[in-house]
């Protein structure tokens, strides 16, 4: 297999890297850019935990090719917080401890955060909805839901 | 594998229809990641045809809609003027996945990955749509019912691509809808899914319908017994008894762990007659 030569941007840095034509986004991220947020679950595009924005889309980055991303721009759980400040919905996932093992974690985040740029007062049932490509087998949803909401609220009184 | 990423159909074709071993079209990748990470799958070629122009743009002219081969679920429920025009057909094809697979996945791949069970290939089908497929020998525009030849087979030959669906002028007064059964609320598969699209006369007759059943026979399935059901009717309950009828008569369905066949035959019939009643409503009627 010849590598293909793919440049992308990552949470606003220019990076290039080389990957089998075979291989994921995912796997490039964690196994050749140290990038180890996104977190690999079920590898079929259902579970989220690998959830991140590709051209400012929602993706699963195991259902994305590491070469299809050449020339995009690509967000993931490592941009969210700026510098040592976190993003308000962190501070509200800590403060409602809407986590417990923590491995969905990364991925609900950055869902969540995208469904607050395109919508900045959800719904609970919007929320859930938007949140419903992301699974989490230990909080039953409930703590992450009101955190997402909570989030919500701070980020439109800022 | 080698992976391509031409700039023009014509390229694109050349590339499948040399290819000596297994090739495959790449557009969203939601089912061909999937297939190719799990080793269902070992392709030699992969071919992405998202950088080809005609492949990711909407188009509205005269009342008709041209929607790339590789448009996600997302542009699509973004599209205010095509959801006005065919809400059916767009929520058919917003119901696949989740909002992640929403962002990539398309109507075309949802079409040639050819599942029995697809969301929006029933509503494409009530919708009259129809494929526009560039391959070596040129282009042919084929019904979309024409592609899907059984689970997993479509009719496309070596070296073709579809390059775009065609959704036809709407007449006054029509109006189409989507429904599926599925045991849960959301990113499940139909265990059946009718679409229906219809057209009234200016004293609420139907005048012309269009009735398609999916997940209850290898191919997604255009019934026209259903459609007469509903031409010339008012579609009323007499009307409405008969199309369902129609669509439970028309069902083979498999039994399987998402559903049984008795389930699947009278399941038909219940959502034909809800989705008809949606369609009437947006077409007009009262």
């Amino acid at each position: 297999m010849s590598v293909v030569h793919v440049k992308t941007k990552i949470n606003g840095d220019v990076v290039d890297y080389v990957c089998e034509p075979d291989e994921t986004l995912l796997d490039v991220l964690r196994n050749r850019l140290g990038l180890t947020g996104a977190k690999e679950g079920c590898s079929t595009g259902d579970c989220g935990a690998c959830s991140v924005t590709l051209d400012g889309r929602l993706t699963c980055s195991c259902l994305v090719l590491g070469a299809e991303a050449d020339g995009a721009e690509i967000g993931t759980i490592e941009g969210m917080a700026k510098g040592e400040e976190l993003h308000p919905l962190q501070r509200k996932f800590l403060e409602h401890a809407a986590l417990q093992c923590g491995i969905c974690t990364p991925g609900i985040l950055v869902a969540a955060k995208a469904l607050l740029d395109h919508n900045s007062k959800p719904t609970e049932t919007e929320v859930r909805f938007g949140l419903a490509g992301n699974l989490c087998r230990c909080t039953g949803y409930d703590k992450i839901v009101r955190a997402v909401m909570a989030a919500a609220e701070d980020m439109r009184r800022a | 594998m080698r992976y391509e990423r031409p700039s023009t159909m014509k390229e694109a074709s050349a590339l499948l229809a040399k290819e000596k071993g297994s090739a495959y079209v790449l557009a969203g990748g939601t089912d061909l990641l999937v297939r190719l990470r799990t080793g269902f799958i070992e392709p030699d070629l992969v071919v992405d045809i998202k950088r080809i122009a005609a492949t990711r743009a909407i188009e509205a002219s005269g009342g008709r809609f041209r929607i790339g081969a590789a448009v996600t679920g997302a542009e699509l429920g973004e599209h205010a003027k095509l959801k006005k025009a065919w809400p059916g057909v767009v929520e058919a094809a917003n119901l696949i996945g989740s909002k992640q697979v929403q962002g990539r996945c398309t109507m075309t791949g949802n079409l040639c990955n050819a599942s029995p069970a697809a969301d929006s290939v029933p509503a494409l089908v009530a919708a009259a749509a129809k494929a526009v497929i560039v391959g070596p020998k040129g282009k042919r525009t084929i019904p979309v019912e024409g592609v899907p030849v059984g689970p997993g087979k479509t009719s496309l030959k070596k070296g073709e691509i579809i390059e775009s669906i065609l959704l036809p002028k709407r007449p006054a007064r029509s109006g189409d809808a989507y429904l599926r059964f599925i045991p849960r609320t959301e990113m499940d598969i139909a265990v059946v899914g009718v679409g229906v699209s219809v057209t009234l006369d200016a004293k609420g007759v139907c005048t012309d319908a269009r009735v398609s059943l999916g997940a209850v026979a290898p191919t997604v399935l255009l019934v026209s017994e259903a459609a007469k059901a509903l031409i010339g009717s008012r579609m009323d309950k007499k009307a409405l008894d008969a199309l369902a009828a129609a669509c439970s008569a028309a069902c083979r369905p498999i039994d399987d762990k998402r559903g049984t066949r008795d389930f699947r035959i009278k399941v038909a019939g219940v959502l034909a007659r809800r989705a008809a009643q949606i369609a009437r409503k947006r077409a007009g009627g009262k």
